[in-house]
C-alpha cells in the first residue's frame, strides 16, 4: 500500500488485515486524504474544516496531515469561500470547498449558480473552473431548523453543474475521487443521515480498483460514477428509483417487499447531473412499473423531472403511472415532526401496491 | 481611560486613509499644490504619463465610438466610462503582464489598455456570446455584470498565486454602489486575512445607477472601509491620472512585496447615464454634470504635459491617430455574424451531457429543414457537428 496506510483515515476502525470497517464519512475522509496525495493542486478549505477537522469529521486529520496550506479555515462566509474557490480554480486549483449544511449553503447560490455554473459556457470553454462544493444536505438526523434540506433541485435545474450524491460507503470514496478530477464545477451532496452507516471495506482493493479505472485504452479520463446509475438490487416486478439517503429506504422496501413475494429492482441514480437516462429506462422497461422516491418536497423536484422522463421515453412500457414518494411541499419539519415527512419503507410499498397490479391478474 | 494601543496609534492610522483625496495635478493641469498624505507620492516619470496621456486619448475615443455605435445599433448597450478615463487607464498600466485584472461592465477602456483587441473587449455588448475574449490571454478576467462577485475570483486567484510562491497581483475593479454588497466585504475580509496580493479599486463615480452615494454609505469615505478589515485604504483624486498611477503603484507595489491588500477609493464623476438605456434628467441636474466638466481627466494630463514641453503638437497628433485607428477596428468589427446556433451547447461542460447531445441533435435537425431560417437572422452558417465525444462520463 502507499504511504498513506500509516496514517489510516481517523474514521476508519481498524480491523484485521485489509479489511477495514469504514464508514461513509471516513470514505469521503480517505477520499479527501488520496486526492490531496495524488495531485498538489488540489485544496480543501471551509468552515472549520481544518483543526476541527469538520462538524461531520470528513476533514479529520487533513490539517495536519497535509499542512495549513492545503486544509484550512477560512472567514464564516459562503460566497466568500465559493467565490474565492471559483478564482482558485481559474489559476490552476482544484478547490474542494464545504459549506456546513445544505441551508447555509444559501448565501453562495449567487456564486454558484452564476459564476461557477456558467464560467466555461461564458468564456465559450476557454476556462474551466475544476471545483467541488460538498454539501451535506437531506434530513432523518434530527437537526435543527435549517439543517436539513434536500436542496439538490437548485442545483440540478442549472446548467453547467454537475450534481452527485452517493448512498453507499465505497461511493462516497469513488465518487468523490471522480469529482475532484472531473474538470467542472461538482455540487457533491451528502446524506448526512448516511454518514455514520458502516461497510466492511478492503481498503487497498477499493484504491487499487478506483486507480485502475481513471483512464481508458487512449490514456482519456474515465469516472466510476458520474453519469452512470447502478443497479442496487435486481428484481423483476417493479423499479424503486431513489437517490442519497433514500436508497436505504429502498432497499429495505425492497427486501419487506420480497418477504411478501414481491421482487423489486432499486436503481441508485447517484448522478443527478448528468443523468443516465440509458440505464433508468432499461430498469423501468425491464419491470414496466417504477416507484421514485426521494426526500425533497415533489413539487419541481428532481423526482419530478425522473417521472417526465421515464413517460416520455418509457410509455408503451409501462403497466401503471409512475408514482413519486417524497417529502410533502412543505418547509423541512421540527425534530419530533420530521418522520411523518420522510418517505418510509410503508409509504414506498402503498406507492408500489397502486401499481395496478390487478390487470396482470 | 486608557485606550490599548492595538486599537489606536500607528498601527491603526496606517489603514486610514490620508484627510484628503490625494491629488497630483490639479484641475488646471499645474502641479498640485502639496498635501498631508499618508506616504510620500512622486509624481510618477514621464514617460509613464505620456503612455497614460495616449491611452487617455484612446479610451475618450473609445467611449465616444462605442456610443455612436449603440445609436447606430451595432452594440446592444454601452455602459460609458467618459470622464472616468483615468481610473481605466491607470488600473491597465500599474499591473505587470503576469499580472490579473478583474474589470466591470464599465471597464472596457481598462481591458483595452491592457492590450485586449477592442473589437473582442467589446463583444459581450455586441451580443455574439457573452464574452467575446479569452480571458487567459491578457489575464483579463470576464467582465462581471452581477456586483462585486468578480472581487472573490480576483482574490480565489491572487490566493492561488500566493500559494505558489509567484509575486502575481490582482487587481479587482468595482464601483460605489459595489460597496454595499455582501460579496465586497467577504472578498476584502479574505484578502486581509490571507494577506493576499489584490489591490481594489473602487471607481466611485457617484452614482449606482440613479442612487447616489448618500444612499450606499454613511461612512467618511469608502476608502475607509479598509480599517474594518485591517486593511490599508487611500483615497485618490480620480480624474488625475498622476496621482492614481502613483496610488495605484505604490499599493502594487506593497502586494507585490508580500505586504497584503489595498483599498484604494478613486473619486470621480460618470458624466454620461448609466447606459443609453437609462435618462439621468431624471435623477441629477445639469448644473451638477457641469461642475465636473473642469475636472476633466484628459484635459487635466494634456495641459500638464504641455506646460512641461513633453508634449508636442508631434506627439498629440500620433496620440490622435492611434485612438482613430482603434475607433476604426471598432466601426469595422462585426461586420458578420458568423455565430453557430450548436455553441449554445458546446461549451456548458466540458463534454455534453448526453441530454445536450439530443437538445443540439433537436435544433441541428431544425436547422437542417430548409424552410427554416435561422433563428438570430443572419446569415445562416453550416451547423458543425458537435465535438466529439472524448472523455467523457459515459
Amino acid at each position: 500500500m502507499t504511504a498513506v496506510s500509516d496514517q489510516r483515515p481517523a474514521l476508519a476502525d481498524a480491523a484485521e488485515g485489509d479489511a477495514t470497517v469504514l464508514t461513509f464519512a471516513g470514505a469521503l475522509n480517505l477520499a479527501l486524504a488520496d486526492a490531496l496525495e495524488a495531485d498538489p493542486t488540489v485544496l480543501m478549505f471551509g468552515e472549520d474544516v481544518g483543526t476541527l477537522g469538520g462538524v461531520f469529521r470528513v476533514t479529520d486529520g487533513l490539517a495536519k496531515r497535509f499542512g495549513p496550506d492545503r486544509c484550512f479555515d477560512t472567514p464564516l462566509a459562503e460566497s466568500g469561500i465559493v467565490g474565492v474557490a471559483i478564482g482558485m480554480a481559474m489559476n490552476g486549483m482544484r478547490p474542494v470547498v464545504e459549506m456546513q449544511f445544505d441551508a447555509f449553503a444559501y448565501p453562495a447560490l449567487q456564486q454558484i449558480l452564476s459564476h461557477a455554473a456558467k464560467f466555461s459556457n461564458r468564456t465559450r470553454g476557454r476556462v474551466h473552473l475544476p471545483l467541488v462544493i460538498r454539501i451535506p444536505y437531506a434530513g432523518g438526523v434530527g437537526g435543527v431548523e435549517h439543517h436539513s434540506d434536500s436542496s439538490e433541485a437548485y442545483y440540478a435545474h442549472t446548467p453547467g453543474l454537475t450534481v452527485l450524491t452517493p448512498a453507499t460507503v465505497q461511493d462516497a470514496y469513488r465518487m468523490l475521487r471522480d469529482a475532484i478530477r472531473w474538470p467542472d464545477p461538482v455540487v457533491f451532496l451528502e446524506p448526512k443521515k448516511l454518514y455514520f452507516a458502516k461497510e466492511t471495506v478492503d481498503l487497498g482493493a477499493l484504491r487499487e480498483d478506483y486507480a485502475r479505472d481513471t483512464a481508458d485504452r487512449t490514456g482519456s479520463p474515465r469516472y466510476a460514477a458520474i453519469g452512470k446509475a447502478v443497479v442496487a438490487r435486481p428484481g423483476t416486478d417493479a423499479t424503486l428509483i431513489a437517490y442519497g439517503a433514500s436508497v436505504p429506504v429502498a432497499l429495505a422496501a425492497a427486501e419487506a417487499a420480497a418477504v411478501e413475494g414481491r421482487s423489486l429492482q432499486v436503481l441508485d441514480v447517484r448522478s443527478l447531473v448528468p443523468f443516465d437516462d440509458e440505464t433508468v429506462m432499461a430498469a423501468v422497461r425491464r419491470t414496466g412499473r417504477a416507484v421514485v422516491i426521494a426526500e425533497a418536497p415533489g413539487f419541481a423536484s428532481v423526482a419530478s423531472e425522473i417521472v417526465a422522463r421515464i413517460q416520455e421515453r418509457c410509455f408503451h412500457w409501462l403497466a401503471a403511472p409512475v408514482l413519486r414518494v417524497t417529502g410533502f411541499d412543505i418547509p423541512y419539519p421540527a425534530p419530533k415532526l420530521e418522520h411523518y415527512h420522510l418517505p418510509d419503507v410503508d409509504r414506498v410499498l402503498d406507492a408500489v401496491d397502486e401499481l395496478q397490479w390487478e390487470e396482470d391478474e | 481611560m486608557d485606550v490599548p494601543t492595538r486599537f489606536s496609534g500607528p498601527a491603526v492610522q496606517s489603514l486610514l486613509p490620508s484627510s484628503e483625496p490625494v491629488q497630483l495635478i490639479d484641475h488646471d493641469g499645474n502641479r498640485a499644490a502639496p498635501q498631508v498624505t499618508k506616504e510620500a507620492y512622486p509624481i510618477p516619470d514621464v514617460d509613464l504619463l505620456l503612455r497614460g496621456y495616449r491611452q487617455l486619448v484612446t479610451g475618450r475615443r473609445v467611449n465616444q465610438q462605442a456610443s455612436a455605435l449603440v445609436r447606430q445599433g451595432r452594440l446592444a448597450v454601452y455602459p460609458s466610462s467618459f470622464g472616468q478615463e483615468a481610473c481605466q487607464v491607470a488600473a491597465a498600466l500599474c499591473l505587470a503582464p503576469g499580472d490579473w485584472l478583474f474589470p466591470t461592465y464599465r471597464d472596457t477602456v481598462a481591458a483595452i489598455a491592457r492590450g485586449l483587441d477592442p473589437v473582442q473587449a467589446l463583444g459581450a455588448l455586441h451580443g455574439n456570446w457573452h464574452c467575446g475574449y479569452n480571458p487567459l490571454e491578457h489575464r483579463v478576467s470576464i467582465a462581471a455584470t452581477p456586483l462585486a462577485t468578480q472581487l472573490l475570483h480576483a482574490v480565489g486567484v491572487a490566493h492561488a498565486a500566493k500559494m505558489r510562491g509567484e509575486d502575481t497581483v490582482v487587481l479587482a475593479m468595482c464601483g460605489d454602489g459595489a460597496s454595499s454588497e455582501g460579496d465586497f466585504s467577504e472578498a476584502l475580509n479574505f484578502a486581509a486575512v490571507f494577506q493576499l496580493p489584490v489591490v481594489f479599486l473602487i471607481q466611485n463615480n457617484q452614482y449606482a445607477i440613479s442612487v447616489p452615494l448618500s444612499r450606499q454609505t454613511a461612512a467618511p469615505s469608502l476608502a475607509h472601509k479598509g480599517v474594518g478589515f485591517g486593511m490599508p485604504g487611500e483615497g485618490v483624486d480620480g480624474n488625475d491620472l498622476a496621482a492614481l498611477l502613483a496610488v495605484l503603484g505604490a499599493a502594487v507595489r506593497h502586494a507585490r512585496d508580500g505586504g497584503g491588500p489595498t483599498l484604494v477609493e478613486a473619486h470621480t464623476y460618470r458624466m454620461e447615464a448609466h447606459t443609453n438605456a437609462d435618462d439621468a434628467d431624471r435623477y441629477r441636474s445639469r448644473e451638477e454634470v457641469a461642475q465636473w466638466l473642469p475636472k476633466d481627466p484628459l484635459r487635466r494630463m494634456e495641459a500638464y504635459l504641455r506646460t512641461r514641453g513633453t508634449l508636442t503638437d508631434d506627439d498629440a497628433e500620433l496620440a490622435a491617430a492611434a485612438a482613430e485607428e482603434v475607433a476604426a477596428q471598432l466601426r469595422n468589427g462585426w461586420q458578420q455574424d458568423d455565430v453557430d446556433p450548436l455553441d449554445l451547447f458546446r461549451f456548458v461542460y466540458s463534454n455534453p451531457t448526453p441530454q445536450l447531445r439530443e437538445q443540439a441533435a433537436q435544433l441541428q435537425e431544425e436547422l437542417a429543414r430548409a424552410d427554416k431560417p435561422d433563428a438570430v437572422g443572419s446569415t445562416p452558417s453550416a451547423p458543425q457537428k458537435l465535438q466529439p465525444e472524448g472523455g467523457s462520463a459515459r
